[in-house]
């Protein structure tokens, strides 16, 4: 079957460092993947360049058939792919309700936004009670899921999940990817980027290992338990 | 206690120019970075219109929205000509180049307009004045305060409830994230510009309706005053621009009402004086902008 998102021979260069050293992977539809590696192997770079907020020096990236290397960051949750950047990035002078309005910006049909933000409120009950708040003064697992539900509000079929775990408590963290396993199982493909190795090959179905921009190892997530400590370790 | 109720109606009609330029920079500012210092030229160029208007005869009620349209589409183009080439460039090279639009104008006006002030026609209902409960207020100050008044709740409610005015602050809080939720960056920045334009328009016809004249450098002044208000007020920020300019126009006003004879000369300095005061006790302005408290140390 064709994947939903193919990457070949994907590089990204920022002025003379190359972060992404050409590579290849795929994400098939109802997967999670997840994309691991230390900080700096180029992970977030890749999510990026196919989110469009940074260019694609060589390589192509194709979603659904469809070539979207080239598209700028505003074409892309309408082809049905949204990133959740790194460290959050909520609007924090916007109320919740306004920050996930944001989300299903893109989105014609007023209807289907309600029907997005009940899903939204219905995944995070918590969002629903504090929808007047300014997200600003969200925590930080209430932030991560106020972004996690803004890049669900265009009802993407792909979900790029740039270090959801990151500077959550460890209960969050389990939250966060409990939650995961619930949008897989609502039909959401899931590219989850994680530092957090162990958490998240617990959920994936497949994994891609970076380091210093290039894939060094893949396979079932199971398989790459085993191997992970040490390839991991020996990033450092 | 008289004069003071009167210098603070002048006060406010003053201020709410000021703060209606500064919002049109700050918002500018808040989504590209750029301070754009030809928003001057802006209100020159509606001040033109006003006076081609009156030589040829059109009403006063029509000329103003004339006026405000070329604002708007003056400061629309300027951002499709010249901002756009240099959008992701640094903060300097944009202040250069809006330099470089300013006196481009400047130098379009002098040589196709005229170097001389030229007479504006304004109804004589706005050179009238009314007394209310024993204040003799100018009919221009009270149309000045309540354009103001206007503008500025418009305005906020066009931030706080549209889509396009949400998407706006998004843009301006995180452009980058704002792009992702698949807000365009052309449209937001375009609209930015547009209500800048529609800001510095209006703010034109009231400055205007005060002098009754327009000549190549007019904006410069009330712009650098803005720009002043803006920082007053917290860079970025476009309650702190509110804030800033009102703050200013007392500043200016009260200043010149009752700082005494000998220390007139020194009104200006005095009162710039005051606004270094105000930004050493709060060096982000009166109501900093959300990116700028991310940064704070």
């Amino acid at each position: 079957m064709e994947p939903l998102l193919k990457l070949s021979d994907f590089r990204v260069r920022y002025g003379a460092v190359e972060a992404v050293r050409g590579i290849d992977m795929e994400i098939g539809k109802g997967e999670i993947v997840a994309l691991l590696g230390a900080n700096g192997a180029g992970k977030s770079s890749t999510m990026n360049a196919v989110a469009g907020l940074v260019p694609v020096t060589q390589g192509r990236a194709m979603f659904d058939g469809r070539d979207i290397t080239d598209l700028p960051p505003e074409a892309i949750p309408v082809s049905g792919l949204t990133l959740a950047p790194e460290g959050r990035r909520v609007f924090g002078t916007l109320t919740v309700e306004d920050n996930l309005r944001m989300g299903a910006y893109a989105v014609q049909d007023p209807d289907d936004v309600r029907r997005a933000q009940d899903r939204v409120f219905a995944l995070f009950p918590i969002l629903e009670e504090r929808r007047k708040q300014w997200a600003g003064t969200l925590s930080g697992g209430q932030q991560q899921m106020l972004a996690i539900g803004r890049a669900l509000m265009c009802a993407p079929r792909l979900l790029l999940l740039d270090e959801p775990s990151l500077g959550l408590a460890p209960r969050v963290v389990e939250q966060v990817f409990e939650l995961i396993v619930t949008l897989r199982d609502q039909g959401v493909t899931i590219c989850l980027v994680e530092q957090n190795v162990a958490g998240a090959l617990d959920i994936a179905d497949r994994a891609y290992m970076m380091r210093s921009g290039r894939i060094v190892g893949q396979g079932p997530a199971a398989d790459m338990r085993d191997r992970s400590a040490d390839s991991y370790l020996g990033a450092h | 206690m008289d004069l003071i109720l009167q210098q603070s109606v002048n006060a406010v009609a003053l201020g709410g120019t000021y703060a209606l330029l500064a919002l049109g920079l700050a918002m500018v500012f808040s989504i590209m970075g750029l301070i754009n210092f030809a928003h001057g030229e802006l209100m020159t160029i509606a001040g033109y219109v006003l006076m081609y208007c009156g030589l040829a005869s059109v009403p006063f009620v029509l000329a103003v929205p004339l006026a405000i349209l070329a604002a708007m589409a003056a400061a629309m183009a300027m951002e499709r000509i010249a901002f756009r080439p240099v959008r992701n460039a640094s903060g300097a090279t944009m202040l250069v180049t809006s330099f470089a639009v300013a006196m481009i104008l400047q130098v379009v006006f002098q040589n196709f307009i005229s170097v001389r002030s030229q007479p504006v026609a304004i109804p004589d209902f706005l050179g009238q004045s009314v007394t209310l409960g024993g204040l003799v207020i100018g009919v221009n100050k009270i149309v000045a305060i309540l354009a103001t008044l206007v503008m500025l709740v418009a305005l906020e409610l066009f931030m706080k409830r549209q889509k396009h005015g949400i998407a706006m602050r998004a843009a301006a809080e995180d452009f980058a994230v704002a792009r992702l939720m698949g807000i365009r960056a052309n449209t937001v920045i375009s609209a930015a510009f547009a209500l800048s334009g529609l800001l510095a328009g209006v703010a034109a016809v009231l400055w205007v309706s005060q002098r009754a004249s327009v000549d190549p450098l007019m904006g410069f002044t009330p712009v650098l005053k803005a720009f002043i208000a803006a920082i007053l007020g917290g860079l970025g920020s476009l309650r702190g621009a509110v804030a800033g300019g009102f703050l200013l126009g007392f500043i200016e006003v009260f200043l010149a009402a009752f700082l005494p004879a000998d220390w007139q000369a020194f009104r200006e300095p005095i009162g710039l004086s005051l606004v270094v005061l105000v930004l050493v006790v709060r060096p982000n302005g009166l109501i900093p902008a959300a990116t700028l408290k991310a940064v704070k140390v």
